[in-house]
């Protein structure tokens, strides 16, 4: 075993990346070779970033937006893994509909959120609908995909051992399917925050980072406009990383 | 679709009686039919396994070995023909099944001992019957390693020890066993062989072994089955009565000599015709 407490250059590796670009940014700011009212200073940006996000109004605007998500995420989840691993455990059934999955899981929907402000308004119902339904289609192809392309051998291995179709299910399918499941439930945590953030820029909307983003804007306040895309962009990579943590936990023999 | 207008008035063809096998015969196969991709594969395909044997199943490559097995096991449907074990059908029986590919076979999302339970779970035993239960299968397959560790986490030789013991757990009247040895290593196929042999002294069950290993064939064998090209028919069943427990000195008996040269000259044959 190697002592992974030990300093060691190589994991310092990382960091090198964000160094370079916060670097870069300064000296293009430093030398003016973007207008300062277009680009503000690194350092303006995350003592805007920090600030806001300590008990500033900031915090407010990436609590509403992480709550849509979440909630539109939920929506998905909850009714989108059960119905896709029925699905693809008929698979007769799920080729009936697999046209209209595929249809509307390529249809941006973004396309769509005129046809959701005319069923719900201009709502925070509507934000959290469309978003739950862009990340559902998501969540129900890759969870039907999971139960479809399940390892053929166990499936058998389970019928010879006398296995009912039920307990095959139950046993075998529903465990094959995790880890298409969770590769699923991560992109819809992504498209849920990416449809949320659009929504709240173009659907009528008081808070969230979306709109603040664009607010910001208008106004150009930049030094907040940039600081709330990199609150935004921080939400979406930390969900994606507790994804990819609850995901090495309970589908533990992935990849082995 | 074709629709026959004027179908020839004529009475069914009464269906072959049915003929028993010989006294000791455990698995009868008759009038078996399968075709692949429009090709007969095995075409009236008559055949009756012994009970508590060994019997080998060897022949040329894609005469259907697997196929076979994997027929009289359920696992691939049959066109047509009757497959009865001690004149049961095969749901009133119970049977076990060894894979090639144990890595597929087992289910990673069980710790080792639940996988090998896993078949007396279906059952419905109750946990002190599992608990004695495994605790048989440990000592009669001499465990050395940590059973409450994920398949994952064990070796080839290992995974594939526990895929065994999952197949015998329910006390299987029939043991089938894929190429149990090919994904393994030379040393692991020599410590399962032997570990099989002595399951089988203590246990009687009737085993039926596909190998592509014709030294391994003849070792482990009662009888060893050998087969022609598809379609395919029984080329030979020969007998291999060396006493057991047989061991690396069998492998030198002028008798283990005499019959895997006499299998080898019929499979050679077979190939060549």
């Amino acid at each position: 075993m190697q002592d992974t407490n030990r300093w060691n250059p190589a994991r310092l590796m990382p960091l090198i990346g964000p160094v370079v670009l916060f670097l870069i940014w300064d000296v293009v700011v430093r030398f003016k070779l973007i207008p300062p009212i277009l680009l503000p200073s690194p350092w303006a940006t995350l003592g805007a970033l920090f600030s806001g996000l300590g008990g500033g109004s900031l915090s407010g605007d990436f609590a509403y937006t992480l709550l849509r998500t979440t909630e539109a995420f939920l929506i998905a989840a909850v009714s989108g893994v059960p119905l896709g691993v029925l699905l693809g455990s008929n698979e007769r059934a799920y080729r009936s509909v697999e046209f209209v999955i595929d249809f509307f899981r390529s249809t941006p929907s973004s396309a769509l959120i005129p046809l959701f402000l005319m069923i719900f308004g201009v709502s925070d119902i509507n934000k959290v609908a469309i978003a739950a339904f862009g990340a559902l289609l998501i969540v129900l192809f890759n969870s039907a995909y999971g139960v479809m392309n399940a390892r053929k051998q166990r499936v058998m291995a389970a019928k010879v051992m006398g296995a009912s179709r039920l307990q095959i299910f139950k046993d075998v399918l529903i465990w094959e399917s995790l880890q298409p499941t969770f590769v699923g439930l991560r992109s819809a945590v992504s498209m849920s925050l990416v449809i949320v953030i659009v929504a709240e820029m173009f659907i009528g909307s008081e808070r969230g980072l979306g709109h603040r983003i664009i607010d910001s804007q208008q106004v150009m306040n930049v030094k907040d406009m940039y600081a709330s895309i990199l609150a935004a962009g921080a939400l979406g990579y930390v969900l994606n990383i507790i994804f990819l943590v609850f995901e090495k936990r309970i589908v533990h023999w992935s990849g082995r | 679709m074709s629709v026959v207008l004027n179908p020839l008035i004529k009475p069914d063809p009464l269906p072959p009686a049915f003929v028993p096998g010989p006294v000791g015969t455990h698995i009868t196969i008759r009038n078996l039919t399968k075709y692949f991709a429009g090709a007969p594969l095995y075409e009236d395909f008559n055949l009756n396994i012994p009970k508590n044997k060994i019997v080998s199943v060897f022949g040329p490559n894609g005469c259907g070995k697997s196929t076979l097995i994997n027929m009289i096991a359920g696992l691939i449907p049959i066109d047509s023909g009757e497959i009865l074990f001690d004149g049961k059908s095969l749901s009133e029986t119970k049977i076990g099944y060894v894979f090639q590919n144990y890595r597929e076979a087992l289910f990673p999302w069980m710790r080792t001992i639940d996988n090998i339970a896993y078949p007396l779970k279906l059952e419905g035993k109750s946990k002190a019957e599992v608990a004695q239960r495994m605790e048989e299968l440990i000592v009669s397959f001499d465990v050395n390693f940590d059973l409450k560790r994920y398949p994952y986490e064990l070796s080839g030789g290992q995974q594939q020890t526990a895929s065994i013991m999952r197949a015998l757990a329910p006390k299987p009247e029939v043991l089938f066993l894929d190429e149990p040895f090919s994904a393994l290593d030379f040393e692991m196929t020599l410590f399962i062989r032997e570990k099989l042999q002595d399951v089988f002294m203590q246990t009687g069950t009737t085993m039926l072994l596909v190998s592509h290993d014709l030294e391994e064939a003849v070792y482990l064998a009662d009888q060893i089955l050998l087969l022609t090209k598809r379609p395919t028919s029984v080329a030979e069943i020969l007998n291999y009565n060396d006493p057991r427990p047989r061991t690396i000195e069998t492998l030198t008996q002028p008798s283990f000599i005499e019959a895997k040269k006499l299998s080898l000259e019929i499979f050679q044959r077979e190939v060549r015709k």
